[in-house]
């Protein structure tokens, strides 16, 4: 597949995707969405997969070998979770933490 | 432009062009592709987080199973969204597309708390509008942001975390509203297994199944446990 092509699937593909995700409750749940089971999953996975995307894109961008041991990950992470607890501003949060990170990235801070 | 609609919306701008314009420059950095499919996406996909991974997918060439799933299921709250506007949306003929295509988080909570009056066919005209009005921002911030990125050089090494920040700021939001901690557990859990046991190509699709599975088992014990309380009780 050439880039051409696969941008153009990739858009159409996950623009299926999300519009799936809002019509499908309008297609076919009207009559079932009191169901138990629904209701419990529904009320979970949201939690469950943001926090396995967290982990999976975690573990990707860390350098988990001596002598860094995911130092340059963890830190703007953890900056991350303190400023969103402190002050719950996402854009805060999320730009302090990969500027942070870009600046390790850089500048080789942890893996010298 | 209907000035007192705007107004509504006028949080979802400020919120909408910033993280709109992160997600344009993500782009630009990450990608070789023209700045101007930055904007197309806002425009036909229109999801913040999902746009985000979208970059880092791409970038990997993610095969188009693993795209949709990943697409699927990290806006998969989406699907509850719905459930409380089923009544609303009724009737609302060839507006009713648009309105549920444009169902984001933001525009979810403005449809929801607004007030209104019994007059239905009036309000869905204004439902539409604030839905058009975000979209409206959502891609002037995406063109925006891809424009600078590709027009103003700068070292982007790294930027890529904006990703695992948004994910960890969702994370936070999702424990603070449900203030349970174990669903969060169950999907560390399965995430941590997935990487230890399946190569790169399948760890996400790997820990989604693991997560679900979890979730139904959970569900099961909860209801034998509620069935056993009630047979004592009764």
């Amino acid at each position: 597949m050439d880039d051409t092509t696969y941008i153009v699937a990739f858009i159409v593909v996950a623009t299926l995707a999300t519009f799936a995700t809002r019509a499908i409750p309008f297609l076919f749940l009207g009559r079932h969405h009191e169901h138990p089971l629904l209701l419990h999953v529904g009320r979970y996975l949201p939690a469950a997969v943001m926090a396995l995307l967290v982990v999976v894109f975690l573990a990707r961008s860390g350098t988990w070998a001596a002598p860094a041991f995911g130092a340059d990950a963890l830190i703007p992470s953890v900056l991350v979770v303190a400023l969103h607890l402190w002050r719950r501003n996402a854009l805060l949060s999320i730009v302090a933490g990969t500027v942070v990170y870009m600046a390790i990235q850089q500048t080789q801070l942890v893996n010298l | 432009m209907n000035a007192a609609l705007f107004r509504k919306t006028l949080p979802i701008l400020f919120g909408y062009l910033p993280l709109g314009m992160a997600f344009g420059v993500l782009f630009t950095a990450q990608l070789d592709y023209a700045w101007w499919i930055a904007p197309v996406m806002g425009l036909t996909i229109f999801a913040g987080a999902g746009q985000i991974l979208a970059v880092s997918l791409i970038a990997a060439k993610a095969g188009m199973l693993e795209v949709f799933v990943a697409m699927f299921v990290l806006n998969a709250r989406h699907l509850f969204y719905g459930l409380s506007l089923l009544g609303q949306f009724r009737g609302a003929g060839w507006r009713k597309a648009y309105l549920i295509f444009g169902l984001t988080d933001e525009t979810y909570s403005l449809l929801t708390s607004r007030t209104r009056t019994g007059e239905r066919r009036e309000e869905q005209r204004k439902d539409f509008l604030i839905t058009l009005y975000n979209q409206a921002y959502w891609v002037i911030g995406c063109a925006l942001g891809a424009w600078l990125g590709d027009n103003v050089s700068f070292d982007s090494t790294g930027i890529e975390f904006a990703l695992v920040a948004l994910f960890i700021v969702l994370a936070i939001e999702q424990l603070k509203s449900l203030g349970e901690q174990l669903p969060l557990w169950i999907g560390a859990l399965a995430a941590g297994v997935a990487l230890l046991a399946l190569p790169p190509d399948n760890q996400l699709i790997g820990a989604v199944v693991l997560a679900t599975i979890a979730l139904l088992l959970q569900y099961l014990k909860r209801r034998n446990h509620d069935a056993l309380q009630e047979g004592q009780h009764g």
